[in-house]
């Protein structure tokens, strides 16, 4: 694992990827201006944020966290009362929305702070287990307390109070992106910087050898520990600017464990090696959550084997793939090689197009199987029932596996 | 709080207390042979109520009782071979990831083929009804029978590890896998061996946990996490320390559901009467019976602060 965690090192390579991002970030909305569209694209911009921050632990210090979810759900939760207080003239000085997010951001430090310290005492595997029981434990403390948390329901907040800043309400959608927007930016670029510090190469070091980073004068703890805190500062942000989007929070959605194992299955999705490969994570995980789920409900079971077959077989994530094939491009192998490429990739294609649609007929067959037996899938009709067309969808898994299996032989005999 | 109360709940601990041992046995087991640490162990407990329910079904629950374990153990063994083996070279978080995956896979597999909600997995005649009554509390079969299967496998595993030849080659396998490869033990073969056999015993919990309690497809997460508590309290890969760790949970855990004190009741005893609008009454309000599903929780975290490997942990780091 620790081979295929690299930071990325090329200066111009993140240079692109920054203002690639930034391009994407300020064009997408232009293009995509459907109300949905926005939504989606603000949460892809908090989701960006909050799976940065997760690997700042994971990829960056080697802490494979299930309890990422207790600072970005308590950044929210302070953030969304913040603004009720606000709203109210609560506060004895008025504070802007547009700084909401760095009291989320503050309210998630200092809970990393404290419950840091008790869980970077340990490193590797026990850490994970500390994480998982201390998230547990805060996602069931919060729900005793309802008037804090909100109980099953949530809090419900109206993030439009006070004066306009500049015109802007932050009633309509697209305001409330462009806040995302800033905010995804600017703390992309810190958490950036932060890996380049000192602290954050003793932060790899630590990952790559604690003893030897004890050895040179560094307590790997308190490395472990400050970076916990950087971590649980923008995973505090990205909560609340969460919360601000949605108008509403939640103890059971955004403390529990299904909220973190989310940041850490997208972030390792992504590519946990690699500086952007988070991003990609973000992307996907609002992608699949909102529209894959619509379009089958098998999205868990894909998601399961998706992030098994990754870690099997492509442990560097969607960006360590994309780095290995634009390192094979620009080795030539790409170019020489195209024919093998093309022809495992339909392989692939047509070995995952025949598996999911068996996959599909099950699900259909268990659910609704006895209202329906006939179900859409990628432009035909299935009849579940029809022994027929369960051997339609078994052949192209069949000759996909076979034929992928054969070329790859081929290409080992080779001289 | 009477005397009746107090055995009745140190009893029902005690039966809760070694299914939650049963549980982290497996899970101690495969961690201190092959460093993985299995997430989806709890899942493997569901999977052997599951099979258990349909087995019973068919050929009736003692077969069952059989036949779940060994099925689970056979999984649990392919999984190794098969998919664990693969990401060994990539070290122990890859494994852990892995098994992450695998509990995400079990738990959709669950829900496709035995549905979303409980399954009327009931115990066979024989187990129903009290085993006896202590002043007028019954105290039921069910759980005299969990404590009578887990003492047996602790003495099975006990006497495998310290008397057979297949636990000293188990264990020489952990400290020298070179050297016991030379003596002809195939070692990959052993580590499918002990992965099957942890989640056997996952299994066989899970068979006579499954119609005790409540088989749904919740049982796994509610479990789970508790497991990696007794794990962590009782020290990592010390099975006596789980041992510990389980049974003492288990009594806390029982005992704390049954008093409904609180903070705020012991005060109003004390003459200090706690008012509504004081800042901290709602917390003072919560009875120790609503604070027992955190309490496997404090007690890691008390357990972390004062002493970070563990009631037996042998070491540091």
């Amino acid at each position: 694992m620790t081979s295929t965690m690299q930071t990325a090192s090329i200066p111009r390579a993140s240079r692109i990827a920054f203002a690639l991002l930034a391009a994407v970030l300020l064009i997408a909305p232009l293009v995509f201006t459907s109300s949905l569209a926005i939504s989606v694209l603000s949460q892809i911009g908090c989701a960006i944020i909050l799976c940065l921050s997760y690997n700042l632990l994971f990829g960056q210090g080697g802490m494979l966290s299930f309890g990422h979810a207790v600072y970005s759900g308590m950044g929210a939760f302070a953030a969304v009362h913040a603004i009720q207080w606000a709203s109210r003239g609560a506060l004895p000085v008025q504070i802007p929305l547009v700084l909401m997010p760095l009291i989320g951001g503050v309210a998630g430090m200092l809970v990393a702070a404290v419950l840091g310290f008790l869980c970077t005492r340990r490193a590797g595997t026990t850490f994970a287990m500390i994480t998982l029981g201390i998230g547990e434990l805060v996602a069931a403390v919060a729900l005793m307390f309802p008037e804090v948390f909100g109980g099953e329901g949530g809090i419900a907040i109206n993030r439009v109070y006070g004066a306009p800043l500049l015109g802007l309400t932050f009633g309509p959608a697209i305001q409330v992106y462009w806040l995302i927007a800033a905010y995804c930016l600017l703390c992309t670029l810190a958490i950036y910087m932060f890996t380049q510090t000192p602290l954050g190469r003793m932060l790899n070091a630590v990952r790559d050898n604690p003893v030897r980073a004890e050895f040179v004068g560094y307590n790997p703890q308190r490395v472990r520990h400050l970076a916990f805190i950087a971590s649980g500062f923008f995973a505090g942000i990205g909560g609340a600017l969460t919360a601000i989007h949605l108008e509403i929070v939640t103890g059971a959605d955004s403390l529990g464990m299904a909220r973190s194992a989310a940041y850490l299955l997208f972030t390792f999705l992504g590519g946990a090696g690699f500086f952007f490969g988070p991003v990609i994570g973000a992307v996907l995980m609002v992608l699949s959550t909102v529209l894959l789920s619509h379009l089958t409900k098998a999205w868990l079971l894909y998601l399961g084997l998706a992030f098994m077959l990754m870690v099997m077989f492509a442990p560097g994530g969607v960006a360590g793939m994309i780095s290995a094939l634009l390192r094979m491009w620009r080795s030539g192998i790409l170019r020489r090689k195209w024919g093998l490429v093309m022809s495992l990739s339909f392989c692939g294609l047509l070995a995952i197009y025949g598996a999911a649609g068996l996959i599909e007929m099950i699900y259909h067959a268990q659910l609704d199987g006895d209202i329906d037996s006939t179900l859409r899938y990628l432009g035909c009709t299935l009849n579940v029932q029809s022994v027929v067309d369960w051997f339609v969808m078994f052949l192209p898994l069949l000759a996909g596996g076979v034929t992928g299996k054969f070329v790859l032989d081929m290409e080992k005999k080779r001289p | 709080m009477s005397l009746e109360f107090l055995v009745i709940s140190l009893l029902n601990g005690i039966s809760y207390g070694l299914l939650l041992f049963m549980l982290s046995a497996g899970l101690t087991l495969i961690f201190s042979m092959m460093g993985v640490l299995n997430f989806a162990h709890a899942s493997f407990y569901m999977l052997g109520a599951y099979l258990g329910y349909s087995l019973s079904g068919v050929v009736g629950f003692w077969p069952a009782l059989v036949l779940a374990p060994v099925l689970v153990g056979l999984t649990g063994a392919a999984f190794e071979r098969f998919v664990l083996r693969r990401v060994h070279a990539s070290g122990h978080v890859a494994e852990l990831l892995v098994t992450f995956g695998l509990s995400y896979l079990v738990l959709e597999i669950v829900q496709l083929v035995w549905g979303r909600s409980v399954v009327s997995y009931e115990l066979p005649p024989v187990l129903q009804g009290p085993l006896f009554s202590l002043y007028g509390t019954h105290f039921p079969k069910s759980r005299a029978f969990i404590t009578l299967v887990a003492v047996l496998m602790l003495l099975a595993l006990w006497i495998t590890f310290k008397r057979t030849r297949i636990g000293f080659v188990i264990q020489a396998a952990l400290t020298h896998p070179q050297m016991v490869e030379a003596l002809g033990h195939n070692v990959p073969r052993v580590f499918m061996l002990v992965f099957g056999a942890g989640c056997a015993l996952a299994g066989l919990a899970g068979v006579i946990g499954g119609n005790t309690y409540v088989t749904e497809p919740g049982m796994a997460a509610s479990v789970g996490s508790i497991i990696f508590v007794v794990v962590i309290v009782g020290g990592l890969g010390s099975l006596t320390g789980a041992f510990v760790a389980s049974l003492l949970i288990g009594v806390v855990q029982t005992l704390a559901v049954g008093i409904n004190l609180s903070f705020a009741q012991l005060l109003g005893a004390l003459g200090w009467a706690v008012s509504a609008d004081q800042a901290a009454s709602s917390l003072m309000r919560l009875s120790v019976a609503q604070i027992a599903p955190i309490l496997p929780f404090l007690l890691l975290v008390v357990m972390l602060a004062v002493r970070p490997r563990g009631l037996l942990g042998a070491r540091e780091g």
